[in-house]
């Protein structure tokens, strides 16, 4: 993975001493909670519902044991104990003290970490697919790119104050397990015409209030121009992004109303100044990022069969719970962070501390945070797997529910957050309540939920194979219900089924669902291309046939 | 009392005034806004003597590039905390049209927000008091930076030339 230069050392550092000072200017009644707001934004703090939050970056996933092992220490010594993962493969602490933040970033930077731009209105993490470099469908390998555009993209001095937030994913896989289609700006790596590799970029793809796919800017861009380019896409929405209304301020809103025609009018425009001023990549660069992601000592090993002979329960977990790797004689395995009693995404101290053990065992030392917060181990040898998952079992983080419905995306809802009109982790709950055998589960199959306590869609829910939006109906908790929404490379948006549903009745509408999938499923196919093939009628009808009985 | 700024790293007493602050010395340094500029260009230019420009945010840069050698100073308005427009009017201006008079940050200037648009080609600052008095210290915020702009002035280092950068420490 990338390791810090002096350089990158020296600016965390610059940052921790920054933040210091506007946070001591802030104490001392020097700033206004307004005028400290929007400084203490652009370093990953929230004031929420009970204390601040922290959102600390993760780099397109990464991590080492060494910087896991800094998070569990964050996690006991300055919150309660367990950190959140995310959507976007970063970490929330959600009881941290203000005085105290200071200090947490400068223990986060000794480990090459921090939270610089994790919120507020510039460009956040960029994001990428957590098998990069691991998977056979894979084109190449995003890594070196996304490192590429988090150094271009920290402290911007143009793009600090856009309109709103501004979120890049890049994907060099046939499958897209980085929701590329739903960002302000997606990174495709593709073959160009030559057969030289390049990238297709999109802009104005994104969820919240007005969900939208987005669009092909550009289909093919030659690798040296990547960071010209996207900082012409990004100042013609600095300039010309809405700024009179929150809800209207995205790029996807601006490319909607100019067309895609005229948007890449535009940006090809202001690309002919752009690429003048410096920003090629050239070719040593590139082979210097690259550097950084060879591929680790992997030995020589044949394929094997694990999972012969031993107990169902392994055999299950093997199966849902890692996936195949480039390399013959390696699995990548999933770290399950959804047990059915824990909020999705939530991880202890503890659990922290073993999984960076684990990784030192197992994996090279590297941990992955996925786009479905979970963990990921990419190179576990497969004659491994049988000792990693009897540690992982006995610490509650062996869950053999990868892909089932129980492996729900889930904002932190009404619990944590101010913005959220209604809880999501008791949804979850009751949903894995009902959804408790296992046999039942795999036999779905394949099966997205998406939960999001409120319209700005930190859950993806517009993007589910199941989607539920918590609204507030007259101080009530209520859902609405989608089905049909895909994040990956066919990306779909949902379609409602019908009125919003009581939280109590949540789990008997997916089992309603699910009934007429089960009923009228062709073999081997999935939930979401039963819904695509059927339309919403037969499941709306099923839903809305009989009240839920009490 | 006279205005005081922030002008090249040093603080100095403002020897602008704009149309709506002038004291009737009809030869003195004046800043017009757009439409005072825009509807009575010819008659400002007779008039002899420095002009000085305000853009508001919104509008585009290019509105001025047909004067950039005439215009000796262009000032770019912040109208509040999130409005960050005038970052890249002000890197079109220095960049494409090649302005290369003084290029004024008014409006909502605050010292935190000093570093980056020094780096977009700001090189004079309206600031209340309080902060003037720290301001060219915030211009030395961060010792690198991770893309080129327009730097001019600043004490950064560039990391974006590869050479430059020493071994990992």
């Amino acid at each position: 993975m990338y390791r810090y230069d002096a350089v990158d050392k020296t600016l965390v550092n610059e940052r921790v001493a920054q933040f210091r000072d506007q946070t001591r200017r802030f104490l001392a009644g020097e700033l206004s909670d307004d005028e400290f707001r929007h400084l203490r934004l652009r370093n990953g703090l929230y004031i929420q519902r009970h204390a601040p939050m922290l959102r600390v970056a993760i780099p397109y996933g990464l991590l080492s044991s060494t910087q896991l092992r800094a998070l569990s220490s964050i996690a006991r010594r300055y919150d309660r104990g367990y950190g959140h993962f995310t959507t976007r493969q970063n970490i929330q602490f959600n009881w941290p003290k203000l005085e105290d933040v200071p200090d947490i970033l400068a223990e986060l930077a000794e480990v090459e970490m921090h939270a610089i731009q994790t919120s507020g209105n510039c460009i956040r993490n960029t994001t990428s697919d957590h098998l990069a470099g691991v998977t056979p469908d894979e084109l190449d390998d995003p890594r070196p790119w996304c490192e590429l555009i988090r150094q271009w993209s920290t402290f911007h001095p143009e793009f600090t104050y856009l309109p709103r937030k501004f979120k890049i994913a890049v994907t060099g896989a046939a499958q897209d397990r980085a929701a590329s289609l739903v960002h302000d700006v997606g990174v495709h790596i593709v073959r160009g015409p030559d057969g030289e590799l390049g990238f297709e970029i999109l802009a104005g793809g994104g969820l919240g209030r007005t969900p939208i796919i987005g669009q092909v800017v550009r289909d093919f861009l030659p690798r040296r121009h990547l960071l010209s380019y996207l900082e012409a896409i990004l100042r013609v929405y600095n300039l010309e992004g809405r700024r009179d209304n929150l809800q209207k301020a995205r790029i996807k809103i601006l490319v909607r109303s100019l067309g895609i025609e005229e948007f890449r009018r535009r940006v090809e425009a202001e690309w002919e100044s752009t690429r003048a001023g410096g920003l090629t990549v050239d070719d040593a660069e590139i082979a210097r990022l690259r550097s950084f992601f060879n591929p680790p000592a992997y030995r020589r090993l044949p394929n094997t069969e694990p999972a012969a002979g031993k107990s169902t329960a392994f055999r299950a977990w093997y199966r849902y719970n890692t996936t195949e790797h480039k390399v013959p004689g390696y699995r990548a395995v999933f770290i399950s962070l959804k047990k059915p009693d824990v909020a999705p995404g939530d991880i202890t101290d503890a659990q922290m501390e073993l999984v960076a053990d684990l990784a030192d065992r197992y994996s090279f030392g590297e941990v992955r945070v996925t786009h479905t917060q979970n963990l990921l181990f990419a190179d576990v040898e497969q004659d491994e797997a049988f000792e990693l998952w009897q540690s992982l079992e006995k610490a509650g983080l062996a869950t053999p529910n990868i892909g089932t419905l129980t492996d729900m995306i889930c904002c932190p809802g009404l619990d944590f957050c101010s913005l959220a009109n209604a809880g999501s982790i008791d949804v979850a709950k009751l949903i894995n309540e009902r959804f408790d055998d296992y046999d039942y589960l795999y036999d779905l199959g394949e099966l997205e939920v998406k939960m999001s306590g409120c319209m700005n869609a930190c859950g993806h829910h517009h993007v589910g194979h199941i989607g539920i939006l918590g609204v507030d109906k007259s101080g009530q908790e209520w859902y609405q219900i989608t089905i049909g929404g895909a994040a990956g490379a066919d990306a779909s948006l949902g379609e409602v089924i019908g009125p919003s549903v009581p939280k109590s009745d949540v789990p008997e509408t997916i089992a309603r669902l699910l009934e007429v999938y089960v009923e009228r499923r062709r073999p081997e196919e999935r939930f979401l291309d039963t819904v695509r093939r059927l339309g919403v009628k037969p499941f709306k009808e099923r839903v809305y046939a009989a009240p839920v009985a009490a | 009392m006279p205005r005081r700024l922030l002008r090249d790293g040093q603080i100095v007493e403002d020897d602008w005034s704009y149309a709506a602050e002038a004291r009737g010395d009809a030869a003195a340094p004046l800043i017009l806004t757009f439409t005072e500029w825009q509807n009575e260009r010819d008659a400002w230019i007779a008039r002899g003597g420095r002009l000085g420009v305000l853009l508001p945010p919104g509008h585009k840069a290019e509105l001025l590039a047909p004067d950039i050698s005439r215009i000796e100073l262009i000032a770019l308005e912040f109208s509040g905390p999130s409005d960050g427009r005038a970052y890249s009017q002000a890197r079109q201006l220095r960049d494409h049209w090649k302005f290369g008079g003084e290029l004024r940050a008014t409006g909502y200037v605050r010292r935190d927000q000093l570093f980056f648009m020094a780096r977009c080609g700001f090189n004079s600052f309206e600031l209340a008091d309080a902060d003037l008095e720290h301001a060219a210290s915030a211009l030395s915020t961060f010792s690198w930076a991770y893309q080129p702009s327009n730097d001019a002035g600043l004490p950064l280092k560039p990391r974006y030339r590869r050479p430059d950068i020493p071994a990992s420490a």
